[in-house]
């Protein structure tokens, strides 16, 4: 048995074997960087997620290839949201370049290899294709990214929101563990595509099934953050430093996509049925205790935490609708919509938390909605930036969050739930009124602070491509959706 | 004779244990954190009778990955209680109450 031992091929896993040396040598090198501004790790840091970047972009072929064993994928799917995690993680990064530099506390090397060492894990994630790979992908970015939430050492609340967040995360590996400990008892297969094969040619213990999904969905609910296990979104997005909350707001809401689909879609699509039940279930009162909850808040980290938690539960209507009573003519169609829409959100939020740090200053959060009155009269353009995010994600038409919003209810609406797709307009039409409470602040109150907006230039820019370019894929949405559409066509047959 | 089902009642008995220690436990940080461990071998304990039950050495592999993970997974947690422990001088759940979730 052992002698037949074929060395697995190491070219799909490119990415990530050069992220982890990269991480190792950074880790390293960090020790004999002695300045402050860590100008090496960073720049080290950028260039090997830019050099990630263009390993997938050579190794990316449309076939679906497997490899150790069937344990890892790599297909388009994967390469696309590989390609914008690495977008998201450099973006962060450079946002939060001047703000860990103004805070004593946090340590600046060791941020640098923990945020490496985050995607790295989430890389594994979106290329898992076994329960193994998939808990170790997520377990590497969950405790890097405890760690970076406890990162500011003299902050009583980060550490408190470090904590609820690393209890509750530990609680939702729990779940998911065990919800794979039955699939595995009812089919008798750790491979997620080998227990797809399983449930579609084998009859299975239903019963025993039946229960793993449910843990199963629920510990995709505790990572996702929706409603009723999102009680650790809005602590954390509130107590991590405002750098952190950008990196916990954007890239790790890919991941969790590309695990949803792993699990659900590419593992469990024939009992459909089953778990699109519970999803409805979630995204409904996501929506609606999202939005409603989010108007109360006072604090636009708070708000924005809560208003994550009503974008995911809208996402979710997208793999919601895939598969109609058997029929799973419109599933790309309803996968591609809700792909699009956690990438246009991941941009979106980006943009927003960019905008908060820019009016950071040492010794001064600006995360209070006050800090953004009369931010028109300090600096019109950043004023703008503001507004196109908060356009775009309340889903005023002609910003993205519009097109996102969309395509997805048009394939709610294809998928026959009418109900579903009323529901989300109305919490969206709720949830319109706190994003432009924030664009009134902006323009029609009176300023508290005068200063005018300092930062580096490079930031300045960067954070305003980044808001064009959220007004931009408004106007043009086409190219990104027919990608995501392409992507998604080439995986999942 | 021990049957499958019986390993799967205890492995169910051990997480609901855990998951009530994990939300009635109202007073030390560190009886959650064993709450957490016991979660953890609560699915060892069912992936390994099923990976005996059904002859299959896979489920038995995952075992090792998780007890590691749940040892990695301390080593955090530890440090950020240590952590809170020293910006708070205390350690009992009703005092993380700064944040409202």
């Amino acid at each position: 048995m052992f002698n037949d031992f074929v060395a697995p091929s190491l070219y799909p896993a490119a990415p990530e074997i050069f992220l982890l040396f990269m991480a190792c040598v950074i880790l390293l090198v960090d020790l004999g960087v002695k300045s402050p501004r860590r100008t090496l790790t960073f720049v080290l840091t950028q260039l090997t997620l830019l050099g990630c970047a263009a390993i997938t972009l050579l190794t990316s072929n449309t076939e679906v290839v497997y490899t150790f064993s069937g344990m890892f994928v790599d297909d388009m799917m994967a390469d696309l949201l590989k390609l914008l995690v690495y977008g998201a993680v450099m973006l962060a990064l450079f946002y939060s370049r001047e703000y860990i530099q103004d805070r004593q506390a946090i340590p600046k090397g060791e941020y640098f290899v923990l945020a490496l060492l985050a995607t790295l894990g989430m890389l594994v994630m979106i290329s898992a294709n076994h329960f193994l790979t998939l808990y170790l992908g997520l377990e590497m970015m969950s405790l890097s990214l405890y760690a970076m939430v406890a990162l500011n050492r003299e902050s009583a609340i980060s550490t408190e929101a470090a904590m609820k967040y690393f209890i509750l995360g530990a609680l939702a590996s729990g779940l998911l563990l065990y919800g794979m400990s039955m699939i595995y008892g009812a089919t008798g297969s750790l491979e997620i595509t080998e227990v797809g094969e399983r449930l579609y040619t084998y009859s299975v213990d239903k019963s025993v099934l039946v229960f793993g999904i449910v843990f199963l969905v629920a510990g995709l609910a505790f990572k996702l953050g929706v409603v009723p296990f999102h009680m650790w979104v809005p602590d954390v997005y509130h107590g991590a430093p405002t750098s952190v909350t950008l990196f916990i707001a954007a890239a790790p809401k890919l991941a969790a996509f590309a695990i949803v689909m792993r699990l659900l879609v590419s593992g469990l699509i024939t009992q459909a049925a089953d778990w699109q039940g519970m999803l409805i279930v979630l995204s409904v009162l996501s929506m609606g205790i999202g939005n409603l909850v989010a108007i109360a808040q006072t604090n636009i980290k708070r708000m924005l935490a809560y208003s994550a938690i009503s974008h995911m539960g809208f996402m979710l209507l997208g793999i919601v609708t895939g598969v109609v009573g058997g029929d799973a003519r419109f599933a790309l169609n309803a996968y591609s919509s809700a792909m699009f829409y956690v990438v246009t959100y991941v941009l979106t939020t980006l943009a927003g938390f960019g905008l908060i740090m820019m009016l950071t200053r040492a010794g001064f959060e600006s995360d209070e909605l006050d800090d953004f009155k009369g931010l028109n009269k300090r600096s019109p353009w950043f004023a703008a930036m503001m507004m196109f995010v908060m356009l775009s994600m309340a889903g005023i038409p002609f910003f993205v969050g519009f097109f996102a919003k969309f395509s997805v209810l048009q394939a709610v609406v294809a998928a026959g739930y009418y109900w579903l797709a009323v529901a989300a307009v109305l919490f969206s039409l709720v949830g319109a009124f706190y994003y432009l409470r924030v664009v009134k602040l902006m323009y029609f109150d009176e300023p508290k602070i005068q200063e005018p907006i300092e930062g580096p230039l490079f930031i300045k820019v960067l954070v305003s491509a980044n808001g064009l370019a959220v007004a931009a894929l408004g106007l043009f949405p086409q190219f990104l959706m027919s990608l995501c559409a392409y992507a998604l066509m080439r995986s999942l047959t | 004779m021990l049957s499958l089902s019986h390993f799967l009642i205890l492995g169910a008995i051990l997480f609901a244990i855990s998951i009530v220690g994990i939300f009635l436990n109202r007073k030390n940080l560190i009886v959650l954190l064993m709450a957490i461990e016991l979660m953890l071998l609560s699915v060892n304990m069912n992936f390994v009778a099923f990976s005996r039950y059904m002859q299959d050495p896979n489920g038995q592999l995952f075992v090792f990955f998780i007890l590691a993970v749940a040892a990695a997974e301390a080593a955090v947690g530890l440090a950020i209680l240590v952590l809170l422990f020293r910006n708070l001088k205390t350690i009992h759940v009703d005092d993380l109450d700064s944040l409202k979730g």
